[in-house]
């Protein structure tokens, strides 16, 4: 019975492995391949010194922070004040935090643009729009991330003590709640970026420059960067997540949505 | 007109609130009117115009009914219901038995973090390089098409392909599968071993310890994440657009068309189209939080 079990149990597990393996092993032979009859790193090399590739990279690194810190400086202040002062407008904030998973993506991008390419609302070019966009898009990840955190710290007593020891509203908020809470925050954050460095949506319809749309636009008229790039792609993803799980030890973080 | 009407209407009987309580309100308002501006008020863009003659703004439910008799749109909800259908039952089932497999196969305990680590980076995995893995592996010059035709088997020529409906579903599985098991690993670990112990001991095989016992607790966590699945996969759009260049009929391919230049040449409907996919989205939602919370009653 026992040995039975086991036997169907590795079936699935093997399926599972080679299911999730094969392609990324494809992608990496392929992107090895670019040299003709030897095996190179030269697709890599091509791509490091493309100036698009770096102006695309460093671009989504700046849409990247900034989105992180736009959601810490939004986000933050809103669920400890929720949790402190207004626990009525709980249903109301949480509520909104999870309509970017009612909306998809490509809906969403649809309704901005309509809104906002008509004068007298003309910020469509503007990149305040889209890091506005990607702070809405991480929201869910990023709200919920920092509400687990408070959830776990007794908010009101450190407020009280901070407040009797004569801290104002800013010293409580960046130098007691905060830092008692960076674990989640640095969970929220690394998930924040893992978003921003992938998403493709946004960046090609508000017309930035970013990763993913590079990528793609690479991928219509060359064979062998876009493999290097999906595997650093996918080293950025791993690299992310494992992060999260090395800070959050065991919370779960995951994205839907970005496809 | 009415919203204003209503705004005016409520500016004249507002009351100042008690003055602590509107103190407290001040601190969320950062959030509400970022949200307003950045996504309430967009959201509401689509639906308000979805109800909107594009030309004179008049009220009408005609760009709703047009999205039920043009045959272009009831195509494209046809194929992302399928695939998304098709993607969400498959990704469900095997996402389950991957998860059962690794949490109650009596395989090392490794295994069981290392699904979990994988799965967790593999939903994230989407997208444009999503696209290119399952390229580099599959297209006519792809990987394991290599290995296969190496045996005098081209798939190609027995009508398989990868841009097109078979091959979109099995890239869309890469992200499915790995949310399912993310999502399942908690309610298999809320099985207890004495139900199947108690089932045991009331003499039920292993087949109907299934069927009336564990099958039956699991079911709406199986089927609300099911539903989950759905939406996630009817949602998705960078994926289809990077591998298929936007050949396959989507509604997400079309909504992206739509906002590229006006392919339906009708605006109002592009609005109903977007608006149709919120509510498909919606009832998603809503069905997998529902049928979530019935299940969490058996596993506390």
């Amino acid at each position: 019975m026992k040995g039975r079990g086991k036997i169907w149990a590795w079936f699935f597990i093997i399926l599972g492995i080679l299911y999730f393996f094969l392609p990324l092993i494809a992608t990496f032979l392929f992107s090895l391949r670019a040299k003709l009859g030897v095996l190179s790193f030269q697709a890599y090399a091509n791509v490091f010194n493309d100036p698009k590739f770096i102006r695309s990279f460093t671009a989504s690194l700046l849409w990247a922070t900034l989105t992180i810190l736009v959601g810490i400086m939004l986000f933050v202040p809103t669920a400890y004040w929720v949790r402190l002062k207004v626990p009525k407008a709980r249903t109301a904030v949480e509520f909104i935090t999870l309509i970017p998973f009612v909306v998809p993506a490509i809906v969403y991008v649809f309704g901005l643009v309509r809104t906002y390419s008509q004068p007298p609302l003309l910020i469509v070019d503007s990149p305040v729009l889209l890091i506005a966009a990607y702070t809405i898009l991480s929201m869910p990840y990023m709200y919920r991330a920092v509400d687990i955190g408070l959830r776990s710290i007794d908010v009101r007593t450190l407020t009280e003590a901070a407040q009797s020891l004569g801290a104002g509203w800013g010293t409580i908020l960046f130098r007691v709640i905060i830092p008692n809470i960076r674990v989640s925050i640095l969970n929220g954050a690394f998930l924040s970026f893992a978003i921003v460095m992938g998403e493709y949506i946004l960046a090609q319809y508000l017309v930035k420059p970013a990763f993913a749309p590079y990528m793609a636009g690479l991928m219509q008229n060359k064979a062998y960067e876009p493999a290097a790039l999906a595997v650093i792609s996918f080293a950025l993803t791993w690299a992310c997540m494992g992060i999260i799980q090395v800070v959050g030890r065991g919370q779960q973080g995951q994205i839907a949505g970005g496809h | 007109m009415t919203v204003l009407d209503a705004v005016k209407r409520d500016a004249l009987t507002a009351r100042p609130a008690p003055s602590k309580r509107s103190w407290a309100w001040l601190g969320v308002m950062p959030f509400f009117l970022f949200t307003f501006l950045f996504l309430l008020y967009p959201a509401s863009t689509i639906v308000i115009r979805s109800f909107q003659n594009s030309t004179t703004g008049a009220f009408t439910l005609q760009n709703i009914l047009t999205l039920f008799k043009n045959p272009y749109i009831l195509g494209a909800y046809k194929i992302s219901i399928q695939i998304s259908l098709i993607t969400s039952v498959g990704g469900a089932i095997f996402g389950f038995l991957l998860a059962y497999a690794a949490i109650r196969g009596g395989l090392p305990v490794f295994m069981r973090v290392s699904l979990l680590t994988f799965c967790g980076v593999a939903s994230n995995f989407a997208g444009v390089p999503l696209a290119f893995a399952f390229i580099a592996l599959l297209s006519p010059t792809g990987m394991l098409i290599g290995w296969m035709r190496a045996f005098g088997y081209n798939p190609y020529f027995h009508g398989f392909t990868l841009y097109t409906f078979w091959g979109l579903s099995l890239v869309y599985m890469y992200f499915q599968f790995p949310l399912m098991v993310l999502i399942i690993a908690p309610a298999i670990d809320g099985m207890r071993r004495e139900w199947l112990e108690a089932s045991q001991n009331l003499g039920a095989t292993t087949a109907q310890y299934w069927r009336h016992v564990a099958f039956p607790i699991l079911l709406p966590s199986l089927l609300g994440t099911t539903i989950l699945l759905f939406g996630n996969a009817f949602g998705a759009f960078a994926t289809a657009q990077a591998l298929t260049g936007g050949q396959i009929n989507l509604v997400t391919i079309v909504i992206g068309s739509q906002l590229r230049g006006d392919v339906l040449g009708d605006q109002g409907l592009g609005y109903a189209l977007a608006l149709g996919m919120v509510v498909v989205m919606a009832l998603a939602i809503a069905g997998y939080t529902l049928l979530q919370r019935r299940t969490e009653r058996w596993l506390r």
